[in-house]
């Protein structure tokens, strides 16, 4: 691809593609839940909420925590869960994300991984709690082993986001 | 060294209400989402329309990919089958003995309950089936256990109605859209089927654990009256489940309960079949549902004095209705009986 843009029109697909690339592929991600999959354990992580976290915590500046509200009543439609959840919970992640940047100077990649970790924790253990009080008493061990995948599978979002960025990036 | 915050908006005043405004927003927006899942806690069937819309949208796309995990799926356990061959062929042999022992037991279950349902008069409506229709997705990220059925309102499916497959039972319709519905499987924290053992007609509760499988609890104290193997069928209590439906098989005792899986893994079944509510009064709303007449224990009064007041008598066309039973009607709750 040409490094300058040559025309208007390819000035305006990379401007698209610079502003649309976080929210288009996070929005990718909550529909991956469509994937006709019937699993009878929580087993597969969240990836919309996975890799909303890693968009936020790459690229700070991008979303400001109301994004979050709408990404969330997209994720809770889509994926069947009671609507407000994902809103509620997403929402809160982001305040405290933007709480923990307004104290902390710097991040590396094991810190971010270590925030993004506790954050699908809280997720997780969140949706958890919001289904019991809808009535469904399951235990806690059963979220488990959903929990621990989920904070493997981040590494492996976090290097897919990364490579979304430069190619939204790239000139 | 640590890089500036790219979060401060700068000196402009105009940036530093933007940022704030967000943060009104973002916590005006939680309090709407709690109050959201409040009304969801409190009347689980709000947002029907919006919900049913949802998955109307999103099914096609979980159908059209249906048949590719199918296939993938159907390589997997095809080479296994090849290399356990031996084991499996004497596996099936013991189950066939197995299961030819519990057919005797269902054929005189299933000659009692003719026998007793004659003797109750009672009219059966087994094998009403509304559609049949596949399963194409799964709440497979959280915790609940729901799975998206390709069928909904256009093909009569409502909510409360039963899903079955021809292994035994799957659950209950709880959304529906337009051509999608989503499934409550029996498997999900939050389902209770009410069951019987098939050996000797024990009444249990099937609550599911979340994690694939059901405890079975029963209201017997004392000896736990399950064994490893046996088999549950739906007792048609409650009125959603049509009796003599197969719904899971003992794998393990705990305690007081037993571990129970369900004979239909919602993840193989090629087809779904959506019946009718066995006892429809029984599914439907308490709102929706007519006011039931409560007999009055006091003998009929001559038949020159009958009461003035149309709510004092019994309504005629629900008794004409052959599914109406005044034995099995449960007392409401609002519904008091009248001074003697």
């Amino acid at each position: 691809m040409n490094r300058i843009a040559g025309s208007s029109t390819e000035v305006a697909i990379r401007d698209v593609r610079r502003r649309f690339v976080p929210v288009g592929s996070t929005l990718g991600a909550i529909l991956l839940s469509l994937l006709p999959i019937v699993a009878s354990m929580p087993l597969l992580p969240d990836l919309g909420f996975v890799t909303l976290i890693v968009w936020r915590l790459l690229r700070p500046e991008i979303w400001s925590a109301q994004v979050a509200l709408g990404l969330g009543l997209v994720n809770d439609l889509v994926g069947g869960h009671p609507v407000g959840q994902s809103m509620l919970l997403w929402t809160a992640a982001f305040l405290v994300l933007d709480l923990i940047d307004s104290r902390l100077g710097f991040r590396d990649y094991l810190m971010d991984w270590l925030i993004g970790a506790a954050l699908i924790i809280f997720h997780t253990v969140g949706a958890w709690y919001i289904a019991l009080l809808m009535g469904s008493d399951v235990r806690f061990m059963v979220i488990l082993p959903q929990l621990g995948l989920c904070v493997l599978v981040y590494p492996v979002v976090a290097r897919l986001v990364l490579g979304f960025d430069r190619w939204r990036l790239m000139r | 060294m640590a890089p500036p915050s790219s979060r401060r908006p700068g000196f402009s005043r105009r940036a530093q209400y933007g940022l704030f405004l967000g943060y009104v927003v973002a916590v005006a927006g939680m309090i709407v989402a709690v109050l959201l899942l409040a009304i969801a806690i409190v009347d689980p069937r709000g947002f029907a329309a919006i919900k049913g819309a949802a998955l109307d949208a999103t099914t096609p796309v979980s159908s059209g990919a249906r048949g590719v995990t199918r296939f993938f799926g159907g390589i997997g356990s095809g080479i296994g089958n090849y290399f356990r061959a031996g084991s499996q062929n004497a596996r099936l042999r013991r189950e066939l003995a197995e299961t030819r022992r519990e057919l005797i037991h269902v054929q005189a279950a299933a000659a009692e309950n003719r026998r007793l349902t004659r003797l109750l008069g009672l009219a059966q409506e087994v094998g009403d089936e509304i559609t049949v229709a596949r399963i194409v997705g799964s709440s497979f990220e959280s915790p609940r256990r729901l799975a998206t059925l390709s069928a909904g309102r256009a093909a009569g499916v409502e909510v409360g109605q039963p899903v079955r497959s021809p292994d035994g039972l799957i659950g209950r319709v709880i959304e529906t859209g337009r051509w999608a519905a989503r499934v409550l499987l029996v498997t999900d924290g939050s389902s209770n089927v009410p069951v019987r053992l098939v050996r000797n007609g024990t009444p249990a509760i099937a609550v599911g654990r979340g994690d694939g499988t059901v405890e079975l609890r029963t209201l017997e104290v004392g000896e736990n009256p399950f064994r490893r193997g046996d088999v549950l069928v739906t007792s048609g209590v409650g009125g959603i489940f049509p009796p003599g439906v197969p719904v899971a098989r003992v794998v393990r005792i705990e305690g007081d309960t037993a571990i129970a899986q369900p004979l239909a893994d919602p993840a193989r079944v090629d087809f779904a079949i959506v019946q009718r509510a066995y006892q429809p009064a029984a599914g439907a709303d308490l709102e929706a549902a007519p006011p039931q007449p409560v007999a009055p224990p006091v003998p009929a009064p001559p038949p020159g004095s009958e009461p003035a007041g149309p709510g004092l008598t019994t309504p005629a066309p629900r008794q004409r209705d052959p599914r109406y039973q005044p034995a099995l009607q449960q007392p409401q709750p609002g519904a008091t009986l009248p001074p003697r």
